[in-house]
């Protein structure tokens, strides 16, 4: 940014920091520090948890999935149902919190909290902005990597700690779930950080600024296996094998209720959330829109960014049926880690050449042309070899005459 | 090691850790016991940190909390009559030795290493992820690969010992 006036939002740590300077001058210095924190709370619930948390995660999310399922979604509370979230979270407030009594009640405690901690913590690392990253750290992405990793731990202690069976069964199933789809995940990483040379985020937006191209077309492959590894450890819908509802009761969280069942579901979309903009920092180009950032502020083509990723997982959940336990096991092993490790090869090779031209410029987008040519085929290939035969244009509702449902005329067979 | 942060950070780590080290051998309950592991990892993570080794520290989280601590999990879930207490083993006195016999070497250790200190950012040396694996792939890069190999081994061996004798009749026969 050329200017950094207090009133130029194009980046915020701008203005907090001409506030923070005037008040050192007013306050004493321990003082200054408290108002720097309640100053962090205020903005980045204004400017994030507000709206993404509760207005897309909460809302947005029931209200498409129900335009996409044909119903109307909350539409009772307030103003087109806007004050749902929030009738929503006082009523899970003055709910009672039960524990059954053969549970251990120590560890049922503790993993709400151990499963809020890390969705904070993961923030640290996110840049909104050019100056608006709290920890700019060299290995930010394997940061973000290692504490996504702890939620599991907390879901493993909810599940066992409620002495379930089901609860348990729900358990069992998303260790095993996170191991199998940590591999896919990290490598596809990886070949993303072999291409920008870098595990700084920081560092990542600004490659893909120099290169005027999202690692995201450079790597396609490595975005879509991200998507899928990060929405089955999250436990979305389309791979929530541990919480079924219609396999067994919920999950690891069948002996939950009240806030402590609430902070499960809110930190499941503060996750999701984190994850979507983990993605569009590292895949999508983070603050920047090929110049574009200097008229909108950068933190708001982010949000934008962050939100366009969440949509889409609002979107599988919303149209993809539920996979079995066996079949997302088999997924991740046998599709995701052959493409991952292919993809990997792939991305590494393209790095050497390019060091051996000197990283021109031109080369990048050749690269971009061929990995996504190659990654469609490559997908295309082995999902041949598996036996998986996908329909191009499904030609009629299957099963629904068998059910005696409605099938339209001329349409039939 | 000077400023308040960072004493005061060392020493609620220790405590951290060494508390969760002692719950890792007082609980009865062995899931108890491996939650405490977990702690424990943590606080040696942070320790990490505290050298400046923040990718030591990264990788510390992710394969021994995220993986490791979650496969004893795992196992643990898997393994019958997982829940008894370990008390009344025959095994004490022999455990009780072998465990004298390890804090001694480990204490000769201690005493016997010049710690020296560097002033300065020790960061800006070796102990970068680029500094890293340049070391592993450079220098050290037999003992890397031995290592690979030797876990490949190990992994081969655990699938043909897990396999049942219906099992190998299957694949004789496609």
């Amino acid at each position: 940014m050329d200017s950094s006036k207090w009133y130029d939002i194009r980046d915020l740590s701008n203005l907090s920091s001409w506030i923070l300077e005037n008040l050192d001058k007013v306050l004493p210095f321990e003082l200054v520090y408290v108002v720097a924190a309640l100053i962090g709370f205020v903005a980045s619930f204004l400017l994030f948890v507000l709206p993404s948390q509760l207005y897309l995660g909460v809302y947005g999310e029931r209200k498409i999935i129900g335009r996409m399922q044909s119903r109307y979604g909350p539409n009772r509370v307030g103003p087109l149902g806007l004050f749902q979230p929030i009738a929503d979270a006082i009523k899970l407030i003055q709910k009672e919190a039960l524990t059954p009594t053969s549970a251990d009640r120590v560890v049922m405690y503790i993993a709400p909290i151990v499963f809020v901690a890390p969705a904070v913590l993961l923030w640290a690392v996110i840049p909104f902005g050019e100056n608006m990253v709290f920890a700019n750290i060299e290995v930010g992405l394997l940061y973000f990597l290692a504490i996504s990793s702890l939620p599991v731990i907390a879901n493993f202690m909810a599940g066992w700690s409620g002495n379930n069976k089901y609860s348990l069964f729900g358990a069992m199933r998303i260790v095993a779930m996170t191991i199998s789809y940590e591999s896919p995940l990290v490598l596809s990483l990886l070949g993303v950080v072999a291409i920008t040379g870098t595990m700084s985020l920081a560092g990542m937006v600004l490659w893909a600024d120099e290169f005027k191209i999202w690692a995201g077309l450079v790597s396609p492959l490595a975005l879509v296996i991200y998507f899928i590894c990060v929405s089955a450890e999250l436990n979305r819908t389309p791979t929530d094998i541990a919480e079924a509802e219609s396999e067994i009761v919920a999950g690891y969280l069948t002996e939950y209720s009240g806030m402590k069942w609430g902070l499960f579901y809110g930190m499941d979309i503060g996750y999701a959330l984190a994850a979507s903009a983990f993605a569009a920092t590292v895949f999508l180009g983070g603050y920047t829109l090929f110049g574009l950032e200097q008229w909108i502020p950068g933190w708001m083509i982010f949000i934008g960014k962050t939100h366009l990723f969440y949509f889409i997982f609002i979107w599988t959940r919303g149209t993809l049926p539920r996979l079995r336990s066996d079949q997302l096991m088999e997924f991740a092993w046998k599709f995701m880690l052959p493409l991952a490790l292919l993809n990997l090869f792939l991305l590494i090779t393209e790095r050497m050449i390019w060091a051996e031209q000197d990283y021109e410029k031109g080369f990048i987008y050749l690269f971009a042309v061929v990995n996504i040519a190659l990654s469609v085929l490559l997908v295309w290939l082995w999902a041949r070899f598996n036996g998986y035969k996908p329909e191009a244009v499904p030609m009629r509702p299957r099963l629904v005459k068998e059910a005696r449902g409605y099938v339209p005329t001329g349409e039939a067979n | 090691m000077d400023g308040f942060g960072p004493v005061a950070a060392f020493w609620v780590l220790s405590g951290l850790t060494l508390v969760s080290a002692g719950g890792v051998m007082m609980s009865r309950n062995l899931l108890h016991a491996v939650l405490f592991l977990i702690v424990t990892f943590i606080g040696v993570a942070g320790f990490f940190v505290l050298l400046s080794a923040d990718f030591i520290a990264m990788a510390q989280v992710i394969i021994y909390v995220g993986a490791i601590a979650v496969l004893v999990l795992f196992a643990v879930l898997l393994t019958p009559r997982a829940g008894r207490d370990n008390a009344e083993t025959k095994w004490a006195l022999p455990g009780m030795l072998l465990a004298v016999c390890l804090a001694a070497v480990f204490l000769f250790v201690i005493h016997d290493t010049s710690w020296n200190t560097i002033d300065g950012d020790p960061a800006e040396g070796s102990l970068t992820a680029a500094a890293l694996g340049n070391a592993l792939l450079d220098t050290w890069v037999l003992p890397f690969e031995i290592a690979s190999v030797l876990l490949t081994a190990a992994l081969v061996g655990a699938i043909m010992l897990t396999r049942t004798p219906e099992e190998e009749a299957e694949d004789a026969l496609s």
